[in-house]
């Protein structure tokens, strides 16, 4: 059997802590091809950052525990020593962060910093760096790319330090490219021009993407799977087209209910999720879930959400979800959900 | 028609930039709000959208007054405030309150609840002393939040609980007038539809007026029935809402709205078609004949 090109297996990431272990990701398992884009979606702390970060191997040994299988191409990347995966770093596997400014290096120039993650991994002159830069700049669409090479990050504009992030990541046309919602703190007129280029580098590399985003506008406009994480795990895991159009997961339907878009009632009130995110800390036994979910009075019995953590199950070819729900088509539960949910105090 | 609640005129704000020697001088002036017109009336809810940079939270920021105008006029119930002094403004600063992006930062972390939200009172001196915690827990309930915690500190509350505090502390005077700049942007998705429910119970039990900044046009249409659009310091359209979503007039607004990704791409598949925008501003404002507000600032 050959394995896919990426599959993360089983992967955990706990911080032990003075008040208890934080269960950051517990449990996940995906898998990704060559020139496909899986999008990560989830709150504030539901694990999707932390769990990308283990790819790269950027948890300190000494405060987190790694455990688990990361397949790359056929190698364990967990199995890897720090300076194996040194070597790795930055040229198989890059990362875009969040925020351009506090990622790059205000006292270097832009080329400066773009050359070096090309010389970490090739032998080659200051000068062939330089030039290889100037040609990825102008590549992500940096105009005057020549002149701008000599640049300080202040002197970018937001959209323009995230392009030269993009432009250090696939330097060294690494295989898989992780971005963390790259496009998080830009304008949405820029946020358009970065997704719009990622697409386009993707294609012309065949680069594996994993955009990490919590908004599902941007996963359905690039992503071809989508994994949704709530509390560590995998809630809920399948096609874009499967995920948006049938979720069989009340918190991926909760998402997807409570944004507005261009076109919804503005008569209707929007349905939030009742509540708050749970804490890693003293993570439920049952469905991290069940205190928020609205459909949970339909679970026979109702009390089993709280005591037992459902499976993740496959619903149809390809499309998993971990609820305790019989019914796979929730958009038959939407009249039946409940008004309010006990609140914690 | 009675007059409005909150009038805008012409309205500016020049920050100077300045270059540090031997002597400081001023060497030119960022022209961050430049000759804004609108107006709000009571109960009424504007939309400011653009993007960073625009000039919209500038402008909210100068009908608050925390900052004072260079030039232009805010007429709050018909009385020119843009000049007015700390003591002329203290009795205004009831009617106006601000409610900010930043639920972590916005509150201070060493006092309670109770005290943030009774700091209003004590400084306005109207509810005697012995019934603020009455009024306190009150406007707790109001916003959702357990009326006992008004004992706890901020840290003790999650991102979308801190901006309930800071709705309550914002409704302590009850005001007329609500600016909210990026109210919801900080919080999860998941969170964000809770505080814009909240706020619109607030506006149609108390009929607040409020200036809704923010930049996620979605959120914008669905809250606010007017929507002005800005772009470099100025309004390039203002129009009722569903004239600027479904027939944008000026070619900024046009490009803005491509741009907002669409969940309902998912079924659709592909790629929309974007409108790029590279217009200079003042020559595409003078020709959008639609759009009295920048029309009516013919300067720069």
């Amino acid at each position: 059997m050959t394995r896919p090109f990426l599959s993360v297996e089983d992967l955990v990431v706990h911080f032990p802590t003075p008040d208890g272990v934080v269960r950051a990701t517990d449990g996940l398992s995906y898998t990704l091809e060559p020139g496909k884009t899986l999008g990560i979606v989830g709150e504030s702390g539901s694990g999707k950052s932390v769990s990308s970060s283990a790819i790269l191997g950027l948890h300190r040994k000494t405060s987190a525990q790694v455990s688990g299988r990361i397949w790359l191409d056929g190698v364990d990347l967990l199995s890897l020593s720090d300076k194996e995966m040194q070597q790795r770093r930055g040229k198989d596997v890059a990362m875009i962060f969040q925020d351009p400014l506090s990622a790059l290096h205000p006292y270097y120039t832009i080329g400066n910093q773009v050359a070096e993650a090309y010389r970490v991994h090739n032998e080659v002159s200051k000068k062939q760096a330089r030039e290889r830069a100037i040609e990825m700049l102008d590549r992500v669409g940096i105009p005057n790319a020549k002149q701008r090479v000599d640049d300080y990050p202040h002197q970018f504009s937001g959209g323009m330090r995230q392009r030269a992030m993009i432009a250090m990541a696939l330097i060294n046309d690494p295989e898989l490219l992780i971005a963390d919602e790259p496009t998080t703190a830009l304008d949405v007129t820029v946020q358009a021009q970065i997704l719009d280029l990622l697409q386009d580098l993707q294609r012309e590399f065949n680069t594996a993407l994993i955009m990490i985003t919590h908004d599902l506008g941007v996963i359905a406009e690039v992503a071809d799977d989508v994994l949704v994480m709530y509390a560590g795990r995998a809630v809920e895991y399948g096609t874009t087209k499967q995920l948006l159009t049938a979720p069989a997961m009340p918190y991926t339907l909760g998402l997807i209910q409570s944004v507005p878009d261009l076109t919804s009632d503005v008569n209707e009130p929007l349905r939030p999720i009742p509540g708050n995110p749970p804490s890693l800390l003293d993570a439920p036994n049952g469905c991290a879930f069940a205190p928020r979910c609205t459909f949970k009075h339909l679970v026979d019995p109702p009390s089993l959400p709280d005591e037992v953590m459902p499976e993740l199950e496959e619903i149809a070819p390809g499309h998993l979800r971990r609820c305790h729900l019989k019914e796979h088509d929730l958009s038959k539960l939407i009249p039946l959900a409940a008004e309010k949910v006990e609140e914690p105090v | 028609m009675s007059a409005p609640l909150l009038e805008v005129k012409d309205l500016t704000m020049h920050f100077p930039i300045k270059q540090r020697g031997i002597i400081t001088r001023t060497v030119g002036h960022v022209k961050a709000v430049d000759g804004v017109s609108f107006s709000i009336g009571a109960g009424e809810a504007l939309g400011l959208v653009g993007e960073s940079g625009s000039g919209k939270s500038t402008t909210g920021r100068l009908i608050t007054r925390l900052y004072q105008p260079t030039s232009g006029q805010i007429l709050f119930e018909g009385k020119d405030i843009s000049k007015s002094s700390a003591r002329e403004l203290k009795p205004i600063r009831r009617d106006i309150q601000m409610i900010f992006q930043d639920p972590y930062t916005s509150l201070n972390p060493r006092h309670t609840v109770g005290e943030i939200i009774s700091a209003p009172l004590e400084i306005h001196n109207l509810v005697p002393k012995g019934s603020r915690l009455r009024r306190v827990q009150e406007l707790l309930e109001t916003v959702g939040l357990n009326p006992e915690h008004y004992n706890r500190y901020p840290h003790e509350f999650s991102g979308g609980q801190r901006q309930r505090i800071g709705i309550a502390r914002a409704l302590t005077m009850s005001p007329k007038l609500l600016v909210a700049d990026e109210p919801v942007s900080a919080l999860d998705v998941s969170i964000q539809a809770q505080i814009i429910n909240l706020l619109k119970d607030l506006q149609k039990e108390m009929g607040i007026a409020f200036l809704f900044i923010a930049h996620d046009l979605a959120i914008v249409r669905h809250f606010c029935p007017q929507v002005a659009v800005m772009y470099l310091g100025k309004i390039v359209e203002n129009a009722p809402r569903e004239q600027l979503y479904t027939n944008p007039q000026h070619a900024y607004t046009k490009s803005l709205l491509s741009a907002v990704p669409d969940m309902r791409q998912a079924v659709v598949g592909g790629r929309r078609e974007r409108i790029r925008y590279t217009h200079d501003v003042e020559a595409s404002a003078a020709s959008t004949a639609a759009n009295t507000a920048a029309a009516a600032s013919p300067s720069a």
